[in-house]
């Protein structure tokens, strides 16, 4: 396990189903660790998204899901009744498969999680916004149109945005669900160059299709199968020297 | 090959093509723009073409040989061919039994004289046909058009111009005249109009005051002293008001003119009653055309006259645009409300399933049957409510208890409510769902979302909902008989004064109107080319509200054009 690491989320004993008694996730338990980044792997249907969406509890907007065990990020058992959504999606930034910017301006999409909160003062927005910008290596291409429709962006920068918007609110840990399945080969390395700064401050998990990805961006990897977690290490072990055949025959390619 | 053979050879080449389809596709286009835009150019050439100063003839005419000869002037407005066969059984005196008659409409006016405003004559019973050179067409406030030559024009008891000094004087000064009289009668009207309804208003709220303290047991002689005091000012202030009003009635009966009708016969008319004079027969072009635009303008700048048949219609066009302006800020939130109280927040299950069903089906209500409900909810109900809580010093008189504007426009709202939601729900439906996640992914609750993410993204579909009803709403008429529509209203649910808009008002609507003018009319042929005019009207109406929200809704959609993509 990570050892000297502390882990941002734990995840212990879960199952979950979506309705009609259909289980997702078989008894997963794991400890992602801080300012590290994490990749799940696995086939299509292996639950990795929806593991990574108990993380917020996006699972929630669906009707009839069931959830058992417990996840607790930053020492916050999120399925506490007293502990509040908004607050824990503030603090788990999510970006999705597909940009989904919003149709407004570039800068009213970054400052959107700003405004939910309350925060008015034009200085203080543009302030952080900027800073978010930065944070998301977008600054340059858009310095000069913040208050142009964000649906003109391109898809690789479009994303970026989305990364932005979730950075701005300052959370401490940031799903990526396959942030770069959609985009082209120049926009994903921009992806993956920023997801190996983005670690420095937090803490990422990232769902993807694609294991060289996996292999090259990620420090932990979990490698999980119909609903179950095989093997969860080091990257470098796992794609090195993996303890699970499953987990060496779906590396090598022989299924999946 | 026969041709047969061939025509079936031909035609199966042409179901096989492509092209067929296209041309199938482009026919049918091309059928229904040319009915719509025949439609439009059937009211406009019938209705427009009724503004046109028309020629003036004269001509002897009697209907049966034994009768003497009648002289007869006045406009043609129609012409048509009657079988001759048909007129004789009607007991027609003709030539010959064969072929066809002309018979002419012909506007000879002088209602005040004559048995008739219009008279059907045969062409072949007519005998000196001449265009007149100096027939006047006379536009009166009272009695409609006098045809006739105009002699002399008097100015209290002086005699200013006769025609045998020359006409140009004469009309000059005729026209210093009208406008003179034009001006007085403004100023009367304006006095009439709004500081005598003032002090109407001023005067009944006081009667509502006493009505009010005696009901409440609060009477007393210092009330009565106060009240009386008011009461008298305003008086005083009416009786002066009254007296000027007098006094501009005494300068408009200054002028008058002499007429000589078809038959030698002299009319005195007084300007008082005089619209515009026109002679058409020694007008070019261009004056003719000056004149075609004022009587447009008069036609949708007046108030009508004569039981409908005169005048203009801009009560009927006011109370239509407001009516539906009015319909629009009711029906838009109940509708995109229920909407996104459906698709969002209710579970969706049997329940919902019902309540949309039932929503479509309100589509289909015959929009009477909205007419009677909101005669019985709205009217009796609620308006009677109102007035009782809020107008019980006015009592047994209704205020909001009577149809009214407010009434109808919630009548026509609840109508064209199921296209709003419809429209709404498809417009949510588009919305793709990652829109959603991302906002609850920063933090935003449900109501956060819909406000700052949804409800913009929508915002063309609503309009879209919005020009469906307002398409709707526009053209309906039986509903309205019931809920606050008028043959003619008193006065504008908008005027200066206090509260501006009145909402309990009864008010006029085009398509009632043309309902009116068409079917209720005493005077059916001077009636119908107005119908047709108002016709034309109501439909570039409904045109103009609509382009308005398309270009609202257009301007939306571009900030969300990549999205639909």
């Amino acid at each position: 396990m990570s050892g000297d690491k502390e882990s941002a989320i734990s995840v212990r004993d879960v199952n979950f189903y979506y309705p009609g008694r259909q289980q997702a996730l078989k008894s997963i338990s794991m400890e992602i660790p801080t300012r590290q980044v994490t990749a799940f792997i696995g086939p299509s249907g292996c639950g990795k998204s929806t593991l990574l969406r108990c993380f917020n509890r996006m699972n929630d907007l669906i009707e009839g899901t069931e959830i058992e065990g417990e996840i607790i990020v930053h020492g916050t058992d999120i399925h506490h009744p007293e502990t509040d959504v908004s607050e824990l999606r503030r603090n788990v930034g999510m970006v999705f498969q597909k940009p989904n910017p919003f149709p407004k301006s570039i800068f009213e999409n970054v400052v959107y999680g700003l405004r939910l909160q309350g925060i008015k003062q034009k200085s203080e927005l543009q302030d952080r916004a900027e800073r978010a910008l930065k944070g998301a290596a977008l600054w340059d291409e858009v310095s000069d149109r913040l208050h142009q429709n964000a649906l003109g962006l391109s898809g690789g920068q479009q994303q970026r945005l989305v990364i932005a918007r979730a950075i701005a609110v300052a959370p401490q840990v940031l799903l990526l669900d396959e942030p770069a399945s959609a985009l082209d080969p120049i926009s994903t390395l921009r992806i993956e160059e920023l997801i190996n700064t983005l670690k420095q401050d937090y803490t990422v998990v990232i769902v993807t299709h694609n294991m060289q990805q996996a292999a090259r961006i990620s420090d932990f990897t979990s490698f999980l199968y119909l609903g179950e977690q095989i093997e969860f290490g080091q990257t470098q072990q796992i794609f090195t020297n993996p303890s699970e055949k499953q987990t060496e025959d779906y590396i090598t390619g022989r299924y999946g | 090959m026969s041709g047969a053979d061939k025509n079936a050879l031909i035609w199966s080449r042409w179901r096989g093509s492509r092209e067929g389809g296209v041309w199938l596709i482009a026919s049918a286009i091309s059928l229904s723009l040319v009915l719509v835009l025949g439609m439009i150019l059937l009211l406009a050439v019938r209705g427009m073409g009724y503004f046109w100063p028309s020629e003036i003839i004269a001509f002897e005419y009697r209907e049966y040989r034994e009768d003497p000869w009648m002289p007869v002037q006045g406009e043609v407005v129609g012409r048509e061919d009657v079988i001759a066969a048909q007129l004789i059984s009607a007991g027609y005196e003709l030539e010959s039994d064969q072929g066809t008659v002309e018979r002419w409409l012909i506007k000879v006016g002088n209602r005040d004289v004559g048995p008739s405003d219009f008279l059907w004559v045969l062409r072949q019973h007519t005998r000196a046909l001449k265009v007149p050179e100096d027939v006047a067409v006379i536009e009166r406030l009272e009695w409609g058009n006098f045809y006739g030559t105009i002699s002399e024009l008097h100015r209290g008891d002086e005699r200013i111009g006769r025609a045998q000094d020359g006409s140009e004087a004469l009309m000059d000064a005729l026209r210093e005249s009208i406008e003179r009289a034009e001006a007085l009668r403004i100023q009367v009207r304006e006095i009439e109009k709004h500081d005598i309804g003032t002090i109407n208003a001023a005067l009944n709220a006081l009667r509502l005051e006493e009505r009010g303290l005696n009901l409440r047991g609060e009477w007393s002689p210092e009330h009565a002293a106060r009240l009386e005091r008011a009461r008298q000012v305003q008086q005083q202030a009416f009786e002066q008001l009254s007296g000027q009003i007098a006094e501009l009635r005494e300068q408009l009966m200054r002028d008058s003119i002499s007429v000589v009708d078809a038959e030698g016969a002299r009319h005195e008319i007084e300007l008082e009653q005089i619209v515009r004079v026109l002679v058409p027969n020694r007008m070019g072009v261009f004056s003719k055309l000056a004149a075609y635009l004022e009587r447009i303008w008069e036609f949708l700048s007046d108030e009508p006259r004569e039981a409908n048949t005169e005048g203009g219609i801009f009560p009927a066009l006011f109370g239509t645009v407001i009516m539906v302006l009015l319909m629009t800020i009711f029906v838009t939130p109940g509708g995109v409300i229920a909407a996104i109280y459906l698709r969002e927040y209710a579970h969706q299950g049997m329940l919902t399933r019902i309540v949309r069903i039932a929503i479509n089906n309100l589509a289909g209500v015959p929009s009477i049957v909205y007419g009677i409900f909101g005669l019985g909810f709205f009217v009796y109900f609620v308006g009677g409510e109102i007035d009782e809580v809020f107008y019980s010093e006015n009592l047994p008189a209704p205020t909001f208890g009577s149809p009214g504007l407010v009434w109808a426009s919630l009548t026509l709202a609840l109508l064209s409510l199921p296209v709003v939601v419809v429209a709404t729900e498809e417009g949510l439906a588009r919305v793709p769902k990652s829109m959603a996640e991302g906002s609850y992914a920063l933090g935003a609750t449900q109501f956060e979302m819909l406000r700052t993410v949804l409800m913009p993204i929508i915002s063309p579909a609503i309009m879209t909902g919005l020009i469906l009803a307002i398409a709707r709403a526009a053209g309906e008429v039986a509903p309205l008989m019931l809920v606050g529509a008028v043959k003619l209203a008193p006065s504008l649910p908008v005027d200066f004064t206090f509260p501006f808009v009145h909402l309990d008002r009864q008010f006029m609507h085009l398509g009632f109107h043309i309902y009116d003018v068409g079917f209720q009319s005493p005077n059916v042929e001077a009636a119908q080319p107005l119908v047709y005019a108002t016709a034309f009207l109501l439909v570039l109406i409904i045109i103009v509200l609509n382009l308005l929200a398309i270009q609202i809704r257009n301007n939306l959609r571009e900030q969300y054009r990549s999205l639909e993509s």
